[in-house]
C-alpha cells in the first residue's frame, strides 16, 4: 500500500525583519506509512514545527513553502487551492498543539469545542458527534466522560486539557493527527496520563500520526519511527529501537548523550561537617500571598514549615511540581516576598525578612538567576550596562576599572567580549542565561538562587549551563539553591535534594539517597514519573505509581497534616489527613515527613 | 562532532546588531511636523495681513490673489489667521500635553513600581480628578484666574494628567511584573532607578502613541474653550475656534472652515505618522 504522506525534497523559507530570505527546511524527504507513529525530534530551531504544519498545508506568518512536494493520500497539497487545503485541515488531518491552555476558547463549555470541526465539515448531526465525543473521553480515561464536556476549560486540569484536545482532534476520525510537542509543558506525573492516553487512542483506532518534540525519551515510548533534525535538515532516520540502541549520527549520539547528564563527583569534602555556619540557613519557613491570620498564617499559604540548610560551596536541589512552592521560597529567602513566619539566616546572621530592609550587603550575598532568559534582561540596554550596573551598584566600580571588570565576567561565563556592546534581543537563548548568571556573579555573592535556570533551553544547551555552574563553583567556591522540576538534572548537579510538594518539605536529603529505598510515598512517585530512555517504560509502569499520578495534585492546605494524603497509595486515613506529620530520620541518612516508619515503608513496598 | 562544537554552532547563530532608520511614512509625518512648527515660530511675520483686518467686504469669500484661501465669515484673511493660530494650536496645546505627561507619567510609573500605599493613594486621587467634570472645572478656574496663555496651558495640563496616569500605569505594571526588574528590585535599587532605567525605557513606544493621542485632545480641548470665549482672547484665535467660528460656512463648503480643519488633519497625521513609525526602541510595535 502506498504511504500515507510522502513529503519530497521539501523546502521552507523564510523572510526576516530586514527581507533576507532565509531557508529553515532544507530538501526535506520522508514518508509516513499508514498506522505508522512518526517522530520528528531535534531542538528549537531545528525546523520540527515548520516541517509538521507544512503536512496541513500551512505555514506560518513570513513563512514560505519553497519547494518539493508533500503527498497526502495519492495528492499533491501545494497543488491544492485554499478550499480543499480547508476541506482537508481538522477531518483528514488534525493537529493538537503544545498549549491546551491556549488552544481552548475560556468562553465556551468543552464539549462543543470538541465536535466543533465535526460541524464545520458537516460530517454528522450535533447528537451522534457529542455521543462519540464521549466514548472518546472514554477511550481517552478522562474521569467522568459523561459530564466532562459540560465544564469549562478553567475547571479542568491542564493534563485533561490536553487529552481533550486530542478528543478534538480525533472526533472527526482524521486519518492523520499531528501532535506538536503536547507533553512539554506538563509536569512528569501529569505526562504519564497523557502519555498513556495518547497511545492507547493511537492504537486502538491504528491512527497515523506524527509526533514532534524534542524529549528523547518520550518518543521511545511512542514514535516507531524517528526522524532525528538539525537546522532543516534530517540527520537520521530509522526505527526507534535502532536509534535508541545503535545511533550512527554524531548529532544523534550528542543528542543521547545530554538526555542522561553526567553526574558530577560529589564533594564528599565539601560535605563534612564544619565549624563555619552554613552559607543559608532557612528556618520554618510559611510564606504566602494575602493578609496572615492570627496564627500568622497566610490566606494562601504556599510554602509552609519549609526548613534548609547550604553549606559553603555546596548545591541543594529542590524539585517539586508545578505549583508546589519551589519558586515562592527563592522569593522568600531573595526577599522578594516576605515571610509570614519563619527565619532566613545568611552566613549565620539572620536577615530582615523583606529585601527593602535588608542592608546592600546583605543583598548582595544573594543574588537570583531566572528561568526565562528572555523576561530576565532588560531588553532596552545593553550588555555592558546590564552587567555594570551591580558593579557600580555593590562596589562602586566606574570608568575603566568597571570595563575591565565586566570583560572578566563575560569571559567567566565563556562569552567574548565584543558581546559588551549587544542587547539582549541580539543574543541565543543560551547567551543570555549566561549574561543572566554574569549578572549574578557580579555581585560576588555567596549564594546563588537559580530558578529554572536550563528549563528553557534546548537539552544540549542546557548542559554546557550546568557545566559552567559547576566550573563557577569549584572556581569561586558558590553556593546554590538549585530550583527545578527535572528529577534528573536536580540529581546529575546538586548534593543535596529537597523535595517539595503542594508547599511541604515531603523528603530531603543527600542525593544519593533518592537511589535508596525507602523513600517518601512522593519521592518515590516522581522518581518513577520520569520517563526513562528505553522503550517499553510507558506500559511497565506500576498500578501504584498509574493510580497516584492521575489524581489531581493539591493546592498547599492550611494544616499541619500531610497534603499528599489525597493522592497516597499507603496513606492511613483518619491519622495522616489529621494529625500534624512528624519528621522522620532514615537509616540511609535522609528525613522524610511520614506517619509512616521506616520499616512500613519498606514493608509496603516489597509488596 | 562533540557537545561542545554543537552548543558554539547553535549559540553561534544569534542576530548581528543592526541600526534602523525612519522609514518613509516617519519621514513625511516629520517634514509635516517641521513645517508647523516653523509656522507657529514665523507665523505672524510671513502672514500677509493683520489678524483682525476686515479684508474683504463679503464673508466667505472664494479663493483670490490677494487671499489665497478666501476669506473668513467676517471677511478676515482665512490665510493669515491659520498662520497666526499656529502658534496657539500647536504651543498651547504641545506644552499642556508635555505637562500632563509629565505629571501623569511619572506619577503613574512611580505608582506601578511602589506598588501597595502609594499605588493606592495616587490611584484614588486620580479617580477623583477623573470624575470632576473637565470643562466645568476648566470654566470655574478660567473665570477665577481670567484667560491667559499659561493659565490655560495649566488647567488643559490638568484635565489630561489623570488620563495620562491612568495609560502610564498600565503599561508600567506590565513591565514592573517582569524578572528584569525583580532582579533590579532584589539588587535593592531604589524606585527612582526602576522608573529611570527599568520601566521607562521598555514603555517608551506605546507612552509616545499616547503623546500623539492626548496632543489631539488638548487641541480639542482648547477649541472648545476658545469657542467658549474663555481660550484665545479674540481678534486672535486657535485652529479649533476658527472652525467653530465659521461653522455657519459649511453648508456651502466655505474654505474658512475647511482649511482650519485641514491645518488641525495634518498636525495630527504628521505627529501619528513619527510616532508610529519610529525606528528600534521607540517603535509602537514593538513586542517585549
Amino acid at each position: 500500500m502506498a504511504p500515507l504522506v510522502e513529503v519530497d525534497r521539501l523546502r521552507v523559507a523564510a523572510r526576516d525583519e530586514r527581507g533576507c530570505e532565509n531557508v529553515i527546511v532544507k530538501d526535506v524527504s520522508f514518508e509516513v506509512q499508514r498506522g505508522e507513529v512518526v517522530a520528528l525530534i531535534g531542538e528549537s530551531g531545528s525546523g520540527k514545527t515548520t516541517i509538521a504544519l507544512s503536512l496541513m498545508g500551512y505555514a506560518r506568518a513570513g513563512v514560505t513553502i519553497a519547494g518539493g512536494s508533500i503527498a497526502f493520500d495519492g495528492r499533491n497539497l501545494l497543488d491544492m487551492s485554499q478550499r480543499e487545503i480547508s476541506s482537508l485541515r481538522g477531518r483528514d488531518i488534525a493537529y493538537v498543539p503544545q498549549s491546551a491552555a491556549a488552544a481552548f476558547n475560556p468562553a465556551r463549555p468543552l464539549l462543543k469545542q470538541v465536535i466543533e470541526s465535526s460541524q464545520i465539515h458537516r460530517l454528522m448531526p450535533v447528537a451522534e458527534a457529542e455521543a462519540k465525543a464521549v466514548s472518546l473521553f472514554r477511550e481517552l480515561m478522562l474521569p467522568n466522560p459523561e459530564k466532562v464536556g459540560e465544564r469549562y476549560p478553567h475547571q479542568v486540569s491542564g493534563g485533561q486539557l490536553q487529552r481533550l484536545l486530542a478528543a478534538m482532534a480525533l472526533v472527526t476520525d482524521p486519518s492523520l493527527v499531528i501532535f506538536d510537542e503536547p507533553t512539554t509543558a506538563l509536569d512528569v506525573t501529569t505526562q504519564i496520563e497523557v502519555l498513556r492516553a495518547f497511545k492507547k487512542a493511537i492504537k486502538e483506532r491504528g491512527t497515523t500520526a506524527v509526533y514532534v518534540t524534542h524529549d528523547l525519551a518520550v518518543v521511545a515510548q511512542i514514535a516507531d519511527r524517528i526522524i532525528v533534525l538539525r537546522d532543516g535538515i534530517i540527520r537520521e532516520i530509522d526505527a526507534t529501537r535502532r536509534i535508541l540502541k545503535e545511533p550512527k549520527n554524531d548529532y544523534t549520539k550528542s543528542l543521547l548523550a545530554a538526555a542522561e547528564p553526567q553526574v558530577r563527583t560529589a564533594r564528599s569534602e565539601a560535605l563534612q561537617e564544619t565549624s563555619t555556619p552554613p552559607v543559608l540557613e532557612v528556618k520554618h519557613v510559611t510564606a504566602g500571598y494575602g493578609a496572615t491570620d492570627r496564627e500568622g498564617i497566610p490566606t494562601l499559604p504556599v510554602i509552609r514549615d519549609v526548613s534548609l540548610s547550604i553549606k559553603h560551596g555546596t548545591t541543594l536541589g529542590v524539585i517539586g511540581e508545578s505549583g508546589c512552592g519551589k519558586s515562592t521560597l527563592a522569593r522568600v529567602v531573595a526577599g522578594l516576598l516576605p515571610a509570614a513566619q519563619g527565619e532566613v539566616l545568611l552566613n549565620g546572621a539572620p536577615l530582615p525578612r523583606s529585601a527593602a530592609e535588608r542592608t546592600r550587603d546583605q543583598l548582595r550575598g544573594i543574588q537570583i538567576v531566572f528561568q526565562m532568559a528572555d523576561t530576565a534582561l532588560n531588553p532596552a540596554r545593553p550588555v555592558s550596562r546590564i552587567l555594570g550596573r551591580p558593579l557600580e551598584f555593590y562596589h562602586g566600580l566606574s570608568g575603566d576599572k568597571r570595563r575591565r571588570r565586566v570583560a572578566e565576567l563575560l569571559d567567566m561565563v565563556r562569552l567574548p567580549a565584543n558581546m559588551v556592546g549587544r542587547f539582549p534581543g541580539e543574543l541565543s537563548g543560551g547567551q543570555k542565561q549566561r549574561v543572566n548568571l554574569a549578572r549574578a556573579l557580579a555581585a560576588e555573592p555567596s549564594l546563588i538562587l537559580c530558578d529554572e535556570v536550563t528549563s528553557a533551553l534546548d537539552t544540549v544547551v542546557g548542559a554546557a549551563i550546568l557545566n559552567l555552574l559547576a566550573e563557577l563553583q569549584r572556581e569561586l567556591g558558590l553556593a546554590y539553591l538549585f530550583i527545578s522540576h527535572d528529577l534528573s538534572t536536580v540529581k546529575a548537579v546538586c548534593d543535596e535534594v529537597m523535595i517539595l510538594y503542594a508547599g511541604q518539605m515531603m523528603e530531603r536529603g543527600n542525593r544519593s539517597a533518592l537511589r535508596e529505598r525507602p523513600l517518601h510515598p512522593y519521592s518515590e512517585l516522581l522518581i518513577s514519573s520520569v520517563p526513562e530512555l528505553r522503550q517499553g517504560w510507558l506500559d511497565g509502569i506500576s498500578e501504584t505509581v498509574l493510580k497516584e499520578a492521575t489524581a489531581g495534585v493539591a493546592r498547599p492546605g492550611r494544616g499541619a497534616a500531610c497534603s499528599f494524603f489525597e493522592r497516597c497509595s499507603v496513606r492511613i486515613p483518619g491519622r495522616c489527613d489529621i494529625e500534624p506529620t512528624p519528621l522522620r530520620r532514615l537509616s540511609k541518612g535522609a528525613d522524610i515527613r511520614c506517619q509512616r516508619t521506616e520499616e512500613e515503608l519498606m514493608e509496603l513496598r516489597a509488596r | 562532532m562533540s557537545a561542545q562544537d554543537s552548543i558554539s554552532a547553535v549559540e553561534a547563530s544569534a542576530l548581528p546588531r543592526r541600526r534602523s532608520q525612519l522609514p518613509l511614512a516617519g519621514m513625511i509625518g516629520a517634514v509635516i511636523i517641521a513645517f508647523w512648527v516653523l509656522m507657529a515660530l514665523i507665523g505672524p511675520y510671513v502672514a500677509p495681513h493683520q489678524v483682525g483686518a476686515l479684508v474683504d467686504n463679503d464673508g466667505f469669500g472664494r479663493m483670490q490673489w490677494a487671499l489665497p484661501l478666501g476669506s473668513d465669515y467676517l471677511g478676515r484673511d482665512v490665510l493669515s489667521r491659520i498662520l497666526i493660530g499656529a502658534r496657539y494650536s500647536i504651543g498651547v496645546a504641545a506644552a499642556a500635553t508635555f505637562l500632563a505627561i509629565f505629571m501623569g507619567g511619572t506619577l503613574g510609573m512611580l505608582a506601578a513600581v511602589s506598588r501597595g500605599l502609594i499605588d493606592m493613594a495616587l490611584s484614588r486621587f486620580f479617580d477623583a480628578l477623573i470624575s470632576i467634570p473637565s470643562k466645568m472645572s476648566a470654566l470655574v478656574v478660567i473665570a477665577a484666574l481670567g484667560s491667559s496663555i499659561s493659565v490655560l496651558i495649566g488647567t488643559i495640563a490638568v484635565i489630561l494628567t489623570p488620563g495620562a496616569f491612568r495609560t502610564w500605569r498600565a503599561l508600567a505594571v506590565n513591565v514592573n511584573a517582569l524578572d528584569f526588574v525583580e532582579v533590579a528590585r532584589a539588587r535593592g535599587e531604589g524606585a527612582g532607578y526602576l522608573i529611570r532605567e527599568e520601566v521607562l525605557p521598555n514603555i517608551a513606544g506605546p507612552v509616545l502613541t499616547d503623546f500623539g493621542l492626548r496632543f489631539v485632545f488638548a487641541v480639542l480641548l482648547l477649541s472648545s474653550l476658545s469657542f467658549l470665549g474663555l481660550g484665545v482672547q479674540p481678534p486672535n484665535a486657535d485652529w479649533g475656534s476658527l472652525v467653530r467660528e465659521n461653522i455657519d460656512g459649511l453648508a456651502d463648503g466655505a474654505l474658512a472652515v475647511v482649511m482650519p480643519a485641514v491645518a488641525i488633519a495634518t498636525l495630527t497625521i504628521g505627529v501619528n505618522l513619527l510616532i508610529d513609525n519610529l525606528p528600534g526602541r521607540w517603535s509602537s510595535s514593538r513586542e517585549h
